[in-house]
């Protein structure tokens, strides 16, 4: 009997470890995180200001700024959105209303695939079919490079936003006469489309912080962007280059940047988070 | 007649409504999704045709070759497969039992007002770009790493190989340790996914046989086990192809070494590093079939884990 009791305790015990253990796991990511981005704020905060928001990089000695990174950025953010947010709504229209049995399957397998691909890989690839044969690097390289990232991440949140929407509305809409494709382009998809948009912000918000697919497609520059057939400037590119660089006012910038480029990042994210805080 | 016969039984199959609109745009819908099937096979196509010369040149001994030297012209990949399978070992090794613990504190403990917020919070350590990432990697965890846990794991560990050696806090370890925080918030997120699938009948059955709360824990793991192997497959496809906070902080030295302080290299590095400055075809042709291995090696990865989770998740859902 006594056995048995301590028995009991042992798994009582080990019941109350493992459950401690957990929460520590949990906490210890959370502190990860606050740890990040309170020494991100505190580094940034001390080289922040206007000129130095809307100047382009100098030499060392010489200040500059990072008016062009983000100027670049924008753009690069504006090319990939025009390919890429159109692309991936559709291909999640497919998905969703349209791809049923083998064929639908494999496109949602390839879709999910795509998301994996390494980025760097994705440079790689733009660089093999839009670089070499244009001889030079430009803004259009590297914002295709971005929105074959953007597709995938839109496409798969558009497919289960249009899910959501009830059954009941395209069958009334269908029992009305309206064909198919009036039922998804005017009933479904509008009831969809804060879904569909949120999908959107994250997807943006996303890319806005890839820097491998740019390295070699968009390239950087220390200059303001005047063509898109130009290699053209990003953020990410530019902390890169200046983390890397053996400066100590460089990386001060770096640290600024990095608290730019994170306020743009987290913002989004927690507008989003926000916004579909009653779906979830 | 029987053009018009075909015609409407092309169009039924079209447009099951028999609407020519439908049938348009099912049309464009479906050449949209075709199009992505054909971004990956011009993506083997592009990345095969570009490295054919490094193929031709070294075939199967690029793999096994472990000299890297552009300037002779002899290129082994064999260094950057090791550091980035190291580098992805070190990271998984860190992150599952930490990702298993998080998920399982989320769905299984936590009350729903805490789960909801550190969810969240868990969520936004994937949101982090990986270039800031290694930003901080060098100015903040490097140092740390080289003050503080590299000496005291030469101190305690230094008899196992893999603690000897010069301590610099820019290396293999260093690596590791960032790509584990980098995939910790994925693998946890599709752990969470699982276990939310594991019926909740498993946990009362469990419950009601006396078992105590972690014994209820385990058969909601045991259940969820293929989901979970997806959720870790899934975190090493990852963790394979990043590449800038890696390569910020692994040292960019194509040497192998069992010592987890010297300086490493993986794929994705060499290219992010290498290819601007590839001078020669051999050698840009060397850094896309880097890529073409990396692309293949993420690609079946993916494959398997993304079927792992389906599996998981139909057989419950």
């Amino acid at each position: 009997m006594a056995n048995y009791g301590n028995a009991d305790l042992m798994r009582r015990a080990t019941s109350g470890l493992m459950t401690t253990l957990t929460a520590l796991c949990t906490l210890l990511a959370v502190s990860a995180l606050l740890i990040i981005l309170t020494y991100i704020a505190w580094q940034g905060i001390g080289s922040l200001s206007f000129q130095f928001l809307i100047d382009r990089p100098r030499p060392v000695g010489e200040g500059g700024g990072i008016g062009n990174a983000i100027l670049g950025s924008l753009v690069l953010l504006l090319i990939s959105s025009a390919f890429g947010l159109p692309l991936g709504i559709c291909v999640g229209v497919y998905l969703s209303e349209i791809g049923r049995g083998r064929v639908g399957g494999a496109v949602r397998f390839i879709v999910d695939t795509l998301t994996g691909i390494p980025s760097i890989v994705t440079g790689v690839f733009v660089y093999a079919i839009l670089v070499l044969p244009m001889k030079h690097f430009s803004a259009l390289a590297g914002g295709v490079a971005l929105a074959m990232i953007m597709i995938p991440i839109v496409a798969r949140t558009t497919e289960e936003m249009l899910k959501l929407v009830p059954h009941s509305m395209r069958e009334g809409a269908l029992a009305l006469g309206a064909p198919q494709w009036r039922v998804i382009l005017g009933v479904v998809i509008p009831a969809a489309a804060p879904g569909i948009a949120t999908g959107a912000m994250l997807a943006i918000a996303r890319v806005s912080g890839e820097t491998a697919p740019l390295l070699f497609t968009a390239f950087g520059s220390r200059f303001f962007p005047t063509s898109l057939n130009e290699p053209i400037a990003s953020l990410t590119v530019q902390i890169y280059n200046y983390a890397i660089s053996p400066y100590d006012e460089w990386h001060a910038q770096a640290w600024a940047a990095t608290l730019v480029l994170m306020t743009l990042v987290l913002g989004i994210n927690i507008i989003v988070r926000f916004l579909t805080r009653k779906k979830f | 007649m029987s053009a018009v016969v075909e015609n409407v039984t092309l169009r039924r199959m079209l447009s099951p409504t028999g609407n020519t609109g439908d049938a348009v745009f099912r049309i464009l819908m479906m050449l949209v999704a075709l199009l992505m099937v054909g971004l990956v096979v011009a993506m083997v196509i592009a990345l095969t045709t570009d490295s054919m010369l490094s193929i031709r040149q070294f075939g199967f001994s690029f793999l096994t070759s472990q000299r890297w030297d552009p300037i002779k012209g002899e290129f082994g990949a064999l260094p950057f497969v090791y550091g980035t399978v190291a580098s992805s070992l070190i990271a998984l090794l860190i992150s599952v039992p930490f990702s298993l613990g998080i998920a399982i504190f989320l769905v299984e403990q936590a009350p729903h007002c805490i789960a909801r917020p550190v969810g969240f919070l868990v969520e936004l350590l994937a949101a982090i770009p990986s270039v800031v990432y290694g930003l901080w990697g060098i100015f903040v965890l490097a140092p740390f790493l080289r003050q503080y846990v590299e000496p005291a794991l030469a101190k305690w560990f230094g008899w196992l190989p893999f603690f000897r050696g010069s301590i610099t806090g820019i290396g293999l370890l260093t690596g590791g340790i960032i790509l584990a925080i980098m995939v910790t918030p994925i693998i946890s997120a599709v752990v969470r996914d699982v276990l939310a699938a594991v019926p909740g009948s498993q946990r009362e059955a469990a419950l009601a046989l006396g078992a105590t709360k972690w014994e209820m824990i385990r058969v909601v793991l045991v259940n969820g086990a293929p989901g979970i192997a997806g959720a870790v497959i899934l975190g090493l496809g990852r963790a394979l192809g990043e590449t800038m906070a890696v390569t910020m902080v692994i040292g960019n030295r194509p040497e192998i070494s069992l010592s987890l302080f010297e300086p490493s290299y993986t794929i994705a590095s060499a290219i992010a590093n290498e290819f601007t400055e590839a001078t020669g075809d051999l050698y840009l042709s060397a850094l896309v079939e880097l890529g073409l291995i990396l692309f293949l090696v993420t690609f079946i990865v993916n494959g398997i884990a993304r079927l792992l989770v389906w599996k998981v998740e139909q057989r419950n859902g």
